[in-house]
């Protein structure tokens, strides 16, 4: 089912949504970044702003036109939402000498993601292989996925770091969707709307809209297109994978461990890193211990610590367990690549590591070698 | 979305503790205790040789330790802990009557069934020898089925040897050719002196129809499976099992990894052509 919406039914989208009782969130701008957040109406989409973003750099600035979604990833990703930063599994209370572990009732609100980029509905595809597709799934994960509902929209305009291209993941979204969006900025400003389920195509039927023909399904490709163009291939991901462990011991690694840092912040703005820690944190009063599970990163020392020290006492043994984990052993353990090309991890990082050059110093020694 | 994504199992109750009464305790060396543990409610679970379980202490924390009971015929959880961080050492002052959390039991198991007809080789290095135990009892208890049966056993000094009682019982009474040997003696140690892969060399097995069984730590393992493979036994017939730090024990939290396997999901047992040229990186 599709259909051509202008910008107003964006608004229809919300109200129908939040009628229902759903949560609804999206990107807005808050402290000079675009955040996801909840919204009560489409005017608090960041309207008529882009981002500028460069290796360690991001700056919002001003559009000259209204575009909704004129922007590409930020800071954060959907992971906050399904795989939330911390959330406490149970609760274990002392009873008279026993132990009495104690549930919390799961959340059952549906909340819409609105606004989820090719990139970011390929990341949770890869959360959900990880996270609920081995032989035992994170419940509350589940709970909260089965409670999703994705509104895509495909990308017009990458940033600068935005390689999804060369990963296979965008700029145009292929399936994982209830409904998706493109943007036409030019001419009239509107919206090709297109369903992906049943549960899309009633949202859909309920909005005000136009019927959308050839021309229409033409210019949204031609939005996608432009924007795999631009971005062209800057990764290669044929043969990363043996690339990569066939150079365990490559000298970049010391390279890039003189720049990096481990501060984490790569990890934790992935959409895909999903490592966490169980800690059981006491309340002060001794007589309960509450299970948390919360994001964790290899980049720490902590993160392998063992009896007689951490495993990865070097930086540069954490950032091979990283990039080789993405875009190889990622593979080995479930069957999909780690990385989906969104770009965070080079804007965020503080020093502006790209995994790109990493990649491609690494190829070129290796191919001055063979 | 609104519909079934998995058909597999939660993890809530694979991730909550299941309270266990230490029922009997034993120090075994200066710092290592047995605790064995039974169920406050219910039956005890059932775990396989080489598996391990999630141990709880309240107010501390939770580590993966290995299952040291004989899993054919004792109905409590046997573990054997070493007192080395926070939670072991926790767990190792636990009293008789002190209620601990148990989760499991995660991970694989030894194909110690799969050995049947072949000869045995165990070597362990010191608190390495509780994990094997197990898969000891099993051939043990269907001697007959099994060829020759090489127990090497090895540990820094003599007071960092477990189980020394019930191992020489072994000898005695099953047909088990025992070699022992510790890297420093001291005044009463009579045995031999020397690490653990200088009894290999001199052991009785049939290389081309043997399984060897290594605990102990990773470059005792390494070396043992370098000596075993001099002896000509295939790498695929060296079982070994491996540690990470974990804090799920259900392939959900990353820590455990090591390249391409999940030590929790894919182990903690490997044969050693699955992990010689990852454990041959430093850090990996």
């Amino acid at each position: 089912m599709r259909a051509v919406l202008a910008p107003e039914a964006l608004e229809a989208i919300v109200d129908v949504l939040r009628r229902r009782d759903w949560r609804v969130i999206a990107p807005t701008v808050r402290d000079k970044a675009i955040v996801y957040g909840e919204i009560a109406s489409a005017t608090e989409l960041p309207v008529g702003w882009k981002d500028v973003q460069g290796p360690g750099s991001y700056k919002l600035e001003r559009r000259d036109d209204e575009a909704r979604f004129g922007y590409a990833v930020g800071p954060q990703s959907w992971k906050r939402e399904l795989l939330a930063p911390s959330v406490r599994l149970l609760q274990i209370k002392r009873t008279n000498g026993g132990l009495e572990p104690v549930k919390d009732a799961a959340e059952t609100k549906r909340t819409a993601f609105f606004g989820v980029r090719p990139c970011e509905v390929a990341a949770i595809k890869i959360q959900d292989r990880v996270l609920i597709g081995g032989k035992y799934a994170d419940e509350d994960y589940l709970q909260r996925r089965e409670n999703s509902f994705v509104i895509a929209v495909n990308c017009g305009e990458p940033a600068a770091n935005c390689f999804c291209a060369s990963m296979g993941t965008g700029p145009k979204v292929e399936d994982g969707y209830d409904l998706v969006l493109t943007e036409i900025t030019g001419g009239t400003h509107h919206f090709v709307a297109e369903a992906g389920t049943d549960e899309g195509a009633e949202l859909l039927a309920e909005l005000p809209q136009q019927p959308a023909a050839d021309a229409d399904l033409t210019a949204a490709q031609t939005v996608t297109d432009a924007a795999r163009e631009k971005m062209g291939i800057t990764l290669d991901r044929s043969d990363v994978h043996d690339l990569l462990l066939a150079n365990l011991e490559h000298p970049r690694y010391d390279d890039v461990a003189s720049r990096c840092l481990a501060c984490t912040n790569c990890t934790l703005a992935c959409p895909t890193c999903f490592c966490t820690a169980v800690d059981d944190a006491n309340d002060l009063s001794g007589e309960a211990d509450d299970r948390l599970r919360s994001w964790d990163s290899c980049f720490t020392l902590q993160y392998s610590e063992m009896h007689g020290g951490g495993t990865r006492k070097e930086t540069k043994s954490r950032y091979r367990q990283w990039l080789t984990h993405k875009l190889s052993t990622w593979h080995d353990q479930f069957d999909t690549l780690g990385c989906v090309g969104c770009g965070r991890c080079i804007t965020w990082c503080p020093v502006g590591i790209d995994i790109r050059e990493e990649v491609a110093a690494i190829r070129a020694t290796q191919e001055a070698k063979s | 979305m609104a519909q079934t994504l998995t058909e597999t199992a939660g993890s809530l109750e694979a991730m909550t503790p299941v309270p266990y009464a230490v029922t009997a305790k034993r120090q075994d060396t200066y710092d290592t205790w047995t605790l064995e543990l039974e169920p406050v409610d219910g039956a005890p679970i059932v775990p396989g040789p080489g598996q391990f379980n999630m141990l709880y202490a309240f107010g501390v924390g939770e580590v993966p330790i290995s299952n040291a009971g004989n899993f054919e015929t004792d109905e409590r959880l046997v573990h054997t802990i070493r007192a080395v961080g926070a939670v072991t050492k926790a767990l190792c002052a636990a009293e008789i009557g002190t209620i601990v959390g148990v989760r499991g039991p995660f991970g694989n198991t030894w194909p110690i069934v799969e050995a049947k007809g072949k000869d045995v080789v165990v070597v362990a290095g010191g608190i390495g020898l509780p994990p094997l135990r197990p898969a000891i009892y099993h051939v043990l208890k269907n001697r007959k089925d099994y060829g020759r049966f090489a127990l090497l056993y090895g540990a820094r000094t003599p007071t960092d040897l477990v189980f020394l009682d019930e191992v020489k019982s072994w000898q005695c009474n099953y047909d088990v050719d025992l070699d022992i040997t510790v890297d420093v003696g001291d005044t009463d140690w009579k045995g031999k002196v020397g690490l653990v892969t200088k009894l290999i060399p001199p052991a009785q097995f049939d290389a081309d129809d043997a399984q060897a069984f290594v605990v102990g730590p990773e470059i005792m393992m390494k070396f043992v499976a370098q000596e075993l493979m001099n002896r000509d036994l295939p790498a695929e017939s060296i079982n070994v099992s491996l540690e990470r730090t974990m804090r799920c024990g259900v392939g959900l939290c990353g820590h455990c990894q090591i390249g391409p396997t999940l030590v929790c999901r894919d182990g903690a047992c490997y044969t050693w052509d699955k992990v010689e040229k990852l454990l041959a990186v430093k850090e990996l």
